[in-house]
């Protein structure tokens, strides 16, 4: 018995021991700030879980090779754990209690979505570990009253919000007749919840309000009441999918309004799937590379976006470059905090605010960004139907005049 | 605004055609399941994998140039193969088993073919152009995509083609006699194995032309298959199996359904009106079935 309790005693002592150097060894290492970040490598958002870490990646070899972060005089390096989420909401938060319990990480950077954002912010949260994240715009992350959780992107309430004051501007400032289709997921119905916003600031009115089905690609019954009741605006949500099916089935049924304005455009690549069918369209964007915010590691849009082209052969996605801008965002307060105790990085993101090519940055109490607006891009094409994304409001970056109303589909 | 579609009448004649159109799309999908369900007893999960991966098929031929409309001939074909191969590796271990077990196994193969398409093509969606226009009825009130036109058309030619393949060829006979009764066609020489395979392979066809023909249509991605199967099993279950016409009807009877649903309960009660239907179906069945029994006693 007593050999046992020995044995017992001397095991758990040597476990301790060895977690406890772990987690000393692990928030950093020699001259290295180690973040983690669980990312969808595989699963269905495979393609925008490669572009956040691309952006995450870029950014990283940036910052260091620029002299890196500093803190309390000595110089660190950052580099990131990273782990496949698969896609998978439960897997993501096993992940990042992994990373923070076992890997002993003491910062993280988000995954990509709003619902990994929200499978890993409660594990975060409850560690006391700040999370920088680029890539959940969902509303319902900044109303839990998380205090670790900050978010570089503009909430998804306000990503249409913009059109519909466009519109009504053009209308010289009455109300406009509104048509909407909404995915049922909680971002698209959280973009739903900004329209209903402004519709109710404007004095707009809604007069169709659907929403699709998650497994259904046919908006074909929506379309037909569009064409029969004529609004002023179409507003459609509904992730990539919702996109390219709305132009495609738009451009079918011959459907003419004055003005379409969707979300998910730029991961589409809607002109290069429909070229000039998808001329015209509104898009909502968090970022594009016209856009000119300036900062010291990327200069500005045209250069991060020439850059990130040369390492990885694409032209730069916002959700690469939302995902860049996390890292400057960690280096700043990092610096500001000159320490790498949490509750002092903490504060410092807090009271971040500072411009990167992104754009600015500066978190609400709820942890979203509130000084960075949405914009809005249209699809114009050329004669030989080569089609470009072009900024027209909000009307301070604009690169091009909005088209408005649409040309009828009769006189194309 | 819920009863837009009364106001408008034209509203009316669009949903009738937008549901037949897709209801003859949707039917070519359970025409193949119904045709492997009654021969080989299998419920296949994957169904909607092969017509994605049908889809796929089609998506590639135009991404090289070549005009997506040829899919509908080189998806069943490849896809065939696809099927006998399947067949081969997993089903035949399944055939005689639990219908249970057919199911797990189907769904194990569905889950990798998601996972084997994602990581092949890559989890965009995409779509395929067939540039083939708009055919404009009642002075542009009523709008049909020609797509859509073409798609039911094909999809009628190779159910007709299948029906008459059936009754006509040789191993439409032995396929036939199989489902009838496997033993005793067995017994006649029928080599029901082989038989199996084709029927698993023929299934696969039907559902490499119906994804040739959604990515002319639609849009496709690797995680979009399961609700072509459930759909499809729900026009099975709606006809009964080995009523290949009406497989035909209740296809199309459910997509106009659909349609109507969505202008008048609204567009989130759409999927779940088709299912409430097929509840109220299988309880009519089941009332008439104990009626019929008590009347024989």
């Amino acid at each position: 018995m007593k050999i046992k309790n020995i044995i017992i005693t001397f095991v758990s002592a040597i476990a301790i021991l060895f977690s406890t150097s772990v987690v000393s060894l692990a928030k950093v290492v020699g001259d290295k700030i180690i973040l983690g970040a669980a990312i969808s490598l595989t699963g269905k958002y495979s393609s925008n879980g490669v572009h956040t870490q691309n952006g995450y990646n870029m950014a990283v070899d940036r910052i260091n090779s620029m002299g890196g972060v500093k803190v309390g005089g000595k110089t660190y390096m950052f580099d990131i754990i990273y782990y496949d989420d698969e896609s998978n909401p439960k897997r993501a938060a096993q992940l990042a209690e992994r990373l923070i319990s076992q890997d002993g990480v003491e910062f993280m950077l988000g995954p990509y979505s709003s619902g990994l954002t929200k499978a890993i912010a409660p594990v975060t949260e409850k560690y006391g570990v700040p999370m920088v994240e680029a890539n959940g715009a969902s509303r319902s992350l900044f109303t839990k009253g998380y205090k670790y959780l900050f978010a570089v992107l503009a909430p998804a309430n306000l990503y249409l919000d913009v059109a519909i004051r466009t519109a009504v501007e053009l209308n010289g400032g009455k109300g406009v007749r509104i048509a909407q289709a909404f995915e049922q997921d909680a971002f698209s119905q959280d973009v739903r919840l900004g329209i209903l916003d402004a519709a109710k600031e404007t004095g707009s009115k809604i007069i169709i309000d659907d929403k699709l089905p998650k497994e259904l690609n046919d908006m074909a019954a929506t379309l037909a009441k569009v064409k029969a009741t004529k609004p002023d605006v179409l507003v459609v949500s509904g992730h990539t999918k919702g996109a390219l099916t709305a132009i495609r089935q738009i451009a079918e049924m011959k459907v003419d309004v004055p003005m379409l304005a969707m979300t998910h455009c730029d991961a589409a690549k809607l002109s290069k799937q429909h070229g000039a069918n998808s001329q015209y369209a509104l898009c909502a964007s968090q970022w594009h590379k016209t856009l000119t915010y300036k900062d010291d590691f990327f200069k500005d849009g045209m250069t991060y976006a020439a850059d990130f082209e040369a390492l990885f052969g694409y032209d730069p996605p916002y959700q690469s470059a939302e995902s860049s801008a996390a890292l400057l965002v960690f280096k700043d307060a990092f610096e500001r905090a000159n320490s790498f105790d949490q509750k002092k990085v903490r504060d410092a993101l807090a009271a971040t605010n500072m411009q990167t090519f992104y754009g600015n940055i500066k978190f609400a109490e709820g942890g979203q960004n509130v000084d960075k607006p949405m914009v809005l891009f249209q699809v114009m094409c050329d004669d030989a139907g080569k089609c470009e994304n072009k900024v027209v409001a909000p009307l301070k970056w604009a690169s091009a005049e909005l088209i408005h109303p649409i040309p009828k589909w009769s006189d194309r | 605004m819920d009863f837009l579609i009364f106001q408008v009448p034209m509203l009316t004649v669009q949903a009738v055609l937008d549901g037949l159109l897709l209801g003859i799309l949707f039917a070519l999908i359970a025409y193949g399941m119904a045709l492997q369900w009654g021969v080989m007893n299998i419920i296949n999960i994957a169904q909607g994998d092969l017509v994605i991966l049908g889809g796929y098929i089609a998506y590639f031929m135009y991404l090289y140039g070549i005009h997506p409309a040829w899919g509908v001939i080189v998806s069943p074909i490849i896809m065939y193969f696809v099927g006998v191969i399947i067949y081969k590796l997993v089903i035949n271990k399944v055939v005689d088993r639990d219908l249970f077990i057919s199911i797990l196994a189907t769904f194990g193969i569905s889950i990798l073919f998601m996972q084997l398409m994602n990581f092949a093509f890559g989890a965009d969606v995409v779509l395929a152009n067939s540039g083939y226009g708009t055919t404009m009825l009642f002075d542009n009130s009523v709008t049909l995509p020609n797509s859509k036109i073409f798609s039911a058309f094909i999809s009628i030619l190779f159910a007709i083609g299948l029906v008459i393949y059936m009754k006509k060829s040789k191993l439409g006979r032995a396929i036939r006699a199989t489902a009838q009764n496997a033993r005793a066609a067995k017994i006649l020489g029928v080599d029901t194995e082989k038989v199996y395979a084709a029927t698993f392979g023929i299934n696969a066809a039907l559902c490499g032309v119906a994804g040739a023909l959604i990515s002319i249509t639609f849009t496709i991605h690797p995680y979009m298959g399961l609700p072509y199967t459930i759909r499809s099993f729900m026009i099975v279950i709606v006809a009964g199996l080995g009523n290949l016409p009406g497989v035909a009807m209740s296809g199309m009877g459910l997509g106009v359904f659909e349609e109507f649903a969505d202008y008048i309960l609204g567009t989130e009660f759409r999927i779940g009106s088709v299912f409430l239907l097929l509840v109220l179906i299988l309880v009519y069945r089941r009332f008439k079935l104990s009626k019929k029994r008590e009347y024989l006693k």
